[in-house]
């Protein structure tokens, strides 16, 4: 348990075993740099603005949280036993408190996630299909393309479904992501029915022994009835074909979005059983914080990130490393409060920031080039 | 819903004031308490809630609590009024170009839904103004994103310039601008790519092109849904570009829209349109005061209660409070009072305008039956003139006789004679001032509460009237 770990040595003060950053750390470190600002620093700054712990200070914490988008239940859950756990604990100093505080958080993600599975679910035997469900402009096809990226790049046999066949140019899309791809597509006329689409595919997926058959449907609100009935005919129709499919319904979340998210979680989930959600757009100013609600209130793993525009940037979930990302401000910033040791850590990672900032003019005009080609938008 | 409306989490904080007349600082706090919660519920930014709070509570403190209103209205009464003053009072018309054509520059994040906004606005400018618009294809980064807006400009049969991806979004819409020129488009809207605020290279693109083009309206196109981070969206977008108005689209959905507010508040400009639904016409002027109670959750609280006080007669119901402490309550009046509830028109009308009862799925397959309350009007048209007076007198024959002649079974004449004898008794002990056993008649919960507010109001005006009765008798006395 990397994460906890971290979080303990933070406060016990024991010398980190090692300081091995692996790639995939430092890519969510990146890609969470905007949210982390945003959630660790404000708790930060919350503790070095209150001296003593009172009414004020529960209200501003729940602010905090919410500022967070981690949502109105769950930060009244946390504030909640934080005023238990404050009282119990007697605790009256910042520290103190702050301590309980990381407690918690962590004790109630632990608390929700478990028997829960994040990783992806592939068929025994056969085609595995994934369903990909959201509101509008979510980035279903968007995420649908990386994803066919890193199945075909792993030597998988991809196959993609433009089962949005209502969105003006959705299908042109999937078509066009499969030329950069290199996958093919299997689509209809625009207005068609979708339920068409994914049954011709499912049978084209059986015959010609494909690996993975990704479906992209329309982007609906999740109150339009009918849409929701479509999806379900979508999701019967696969049923029918591939027994235990689909394997995988992953719900597309885009990270800004409020407290609405919940409720499209709980209503697609109604619909077609959710196996799991892809929250997209998570290199924005977007917290995150919807992962500890989504966690909280619905127990729906998130699987997949979108930590960026290049195709490569889908990355698995890992739980661990996103709370730590989202919570290393504040573990660091704790530390140097709290134990000696990890003051050095600190010293050690201000300079290296401080050299990323210097290099940001020369790396965005590469990078800019890069997103010109790889610019992904939905 | 998921989620209390503002209205319901206020009545739950409000118990405590509902005997006093005016609001003190610490009353106020426990409500503010709330509102600040609805709020935040409702995606709109925290500081955004900070500072509009603050207004309220200034405006709450000390102010005198109008007879026809509780404090709960009250105070929903001045947020609802602070609302409308942050989201403006009045939708706000495009800006115009004095020579053709008007630009119009289309921007936002990912996903918003500026090409489906785009394709409509341009919809709407050609059936209601009867222009001849041109969309301008400025997104070469999404895959398909040109298709998309050619398509959708065929539907609508809208020329849409179009240079494919290899050409610079710029060069594009310089080009595209010397073909509305030549074609005298009257209307030139510049779909975009869609960018994250904090993208540099982006922003400057948009701003390179913004120079070029100096489009008469850049619209910052918003996804209604957006939570917490809209207001870094707005300002970065803002800051970068000047936008001149704001597109809420996706308004279709069950979200609250609490991103209006906060955008509105940290950039200070219009929201221009919102967008209903996929279908093309779909795309509507924004209506700031409804957006506010959507906001709020508040269903249409403020119509209800100018409706009770247009509808329901005064006078009569003067002489009603009278006959009441009279106990003298006969079936004339109960007559007389159910004519005034159906005045005010269908029951579900009603019900649906008190707040938290417009979304109550426990109503939403309850049918009110308008005919129930004519069948109890024919059951007392049915008696004669000494039974309505005096109900005492009647006995199981007289019973049978009138439901013979109102054509209603003889249990149903039992159980609006029980009714009736009820409601007599409980008005009796509220006229007394006595509320014990009021609990059950209204059932639990919201209506309790509601019910239970407006009948200490109404007592609270009996005592009042009943007061000023005695004393007009005394000084009568005195006199004589």
């Amino acid at each position: 348990m990397g994460f906890f770990d971290k979080i303990k040595r933070a406060f016990t003060g024991e010398e980190p075993k090692e300081q091995v950053q692996t790639q995939e750390e430092e890519r969510y470190d990146k890609g969470l740099e905007k949210s982390r600002e945003g959630f660790g620093a404000k708790l930060n700054a919350l503790f070095a603005n209150f001296r003593s712990v009172d009414e004020d200070f529960f209200e501003e914490l729940e602010e905090t949280l919410i500022e967070a988008d981690v949502g109105f239940d769950v930060a009244m859950k946390i504030s909640e036993a934080l005023r238990e756990e404050v009282k119990l604990q007697n605790a009256k100093k910042q520290d103190d408190v702050s301590k309980v505080i990381v407690q918690k958080l962590v004790e109630i993600y632990e608390a929700e996630g478990q028997d829960e599975n994040n990783a992806l679910n592939y068929a025994a035997e056969g085609p595995t299909v994934m369903l990909f469900v959201g509101v509008n402009g979510v980035g279903k096809t968007t995420t649908i393309g990386k994803l066919a990226h890193r199945y075909q790049t792993e030597g998988k046999k991809v196959l993609m479904v433009a089962a949005d066949t209502f969105r003006a140019g959705a299908i042109q899309q999937l078509v066009e992501w499969g030329k950069r791809v290199d996958v093919p597509v299997v689509a209809k006329p625009e207005k068609s029915d979708p339920a068409s689409v994914v049954f011709d595919a499912v049978q084209k997926a059986k015959q010609e022994d494909y690996d993975i058959v990704l479906v992209d449907t329309a982007g609906r609100l999740q109150n339009k009835v009918n849409l929701m009935k479509e999806l379900e005919k979508i999701s019967r129709v696969i049923t029918r074909e591939i027994p235990d499919g689909p394997h995988e319904v992953l719900l597309a979340l885009d990270a800004t979005t409020g407290q609405n998210a919940l409720i499209q979680a709980k209503q697609f989930q109604e619909v077609t059983q959710v196996t799991g959600i892809v929250l997209t757009k998570l290199d924005g100013t977007a917290r995150g914080g919807i992962v500890l609600a989504i966690r909280n209130d619905l127990h729906i793993p998130v699987k997949l990130v979108g930590l960026g525009e290049k195709m490569d940037d889908l990355r698995d979930f890992n739980p661990e490393e996103f709370v730590y990302g989202l919570f290393k401000g504040l573990v660091t910033g704790e530390a140097s409060t709290d134990a000696d040791s990890e003051e050095v850590e600190v010293s050690q990672e201000a300079p290296v920031e401080t050299d990323t900032a210097d290099e940001v003019p020369e790396t965005e005009t590469e990078e800019a080039e890069v997103t010109a080609e790889n610019k992904t938008a939905e | 819903m998921a989620f209390e409306g503002l209205t319901e989490r206020l009545q739950n904080a409000i118990g405590k004031l509902r005997k006093k007349g005016k609001l003190t600082e610490a009353d106020v706090k426990e409500v503010m308490r709330e509102i600040r919660l609805a709020l935040l519920e409702a995606d709109v930014n925290f500081k955004v809630v900070k500072e509009f709070i603050k207004t309220v509570r200034e405006r709450s403190i000390g102010a005198e609590v109008l007879e026809s209103l509780t404090p709960a209205q009250q105070i929903v009464k001045i947020v609802d009024e602070e609302l409308t003053k942050v989201m403006g009072e009045e939708a706000t018309p495009l800006n115009k170009s004095p020579k053709i054509p008007t630009i119009i520059m289309m921007v936002g994040l990912q996903g918003a839904g500026k090409t489906t906004t785009a394709a409509k606005l341009a919809n709407k400018l050609k059936t209601e103004e009867n222009a001849r618009p041109m969309l301008i294809a400025g997104d070469i980064y999404r895959p398909a994103a040109i298709d998309q807006l050619k398509i959708l400009g065929q539907e609508i049969d809208v020329p849409v310039f179009a240079l494919g991806t290899d050409v610079s979004p710029v060069e594009i819409v310089k080009q595209g601008l010397a073909q509305a020129k030549e074609n005298h488009n009257d209307y030139v809207i510049i779909d975009t790519a869609g960018r994250l605020q904090i993208d540099e290279t982006l922003m400057n693109e948009l701003s390179d092109i913004k120079d070029l083009a100096q489009p008469n309206e850049i619209l910052l196109t918003v996804d209604a849904m957006t939570g917490q981070s809209a207001v870094e969206v707005a300002e970065g977008f803002n800051g970068k570009l000047d936008v001149t108005g704001v597109v809420l689209t996706k308004l279709d959905g069950d979200t609250r829209g609490g991103a209006a507010l906060s955008i509105r508040s940290v950039t200070g400009k219009p929201i221009k349109f919102m967008g209903q639904g996929e279908k093309i016409t779909d795309l509507d002027v924004f209506h700031p005061d409804r957006m506010a109670s959507r906001i709020l959750g508040m269903g249409d609280m403020l119509s209800l209660i100018e409706k009770a006080q247009r509808d329901y007669d005064e006078e009569q119901a003067l002489a009603m409070q009278e006959k009441m402490r009279e106990n003298s309550f006969d079936f004339n009046d109960f007559l007389v009072q159910m004519e005034q509830v159906q005045n005010m028109g269908p029951m579900e009308d009603i019900i649906k305008m008190i707040p938290g009862m417009a979304n109550n799925p426990a109503l939403k397959n309850m049918n009110f039956d308008p005919k129930d309350l004519e069948r109890v009007k024919a059951i007392i048209f049915s008696m004669t003139r000494q039974e309505r007076e005096n109900p005492d007198i009647l006995n199981p024959s007289r019973r049978r006789r009138i439901a013979a002649g109102s054509g209603r079974p003889i249990q149903e004449v039992n159980r609006m004679i029980k009714q009736f004898n009820q409601m007599k008794d409980m008005m009796k002990k509220v006229s007394n001032g006595n509320f014990d056993g009021m609990d059950q008649m209204f059932g639990s919960g919201m209506t309790g509460k509601m019910a239970k507010m407006s009948m200490s109001r109404m007592v609270r005006k009996n005592k009042k009237i009943k007061q000023k009765r005695l004393n007009k008798l005394r000084k009568k006395r005195g006199r004589k």
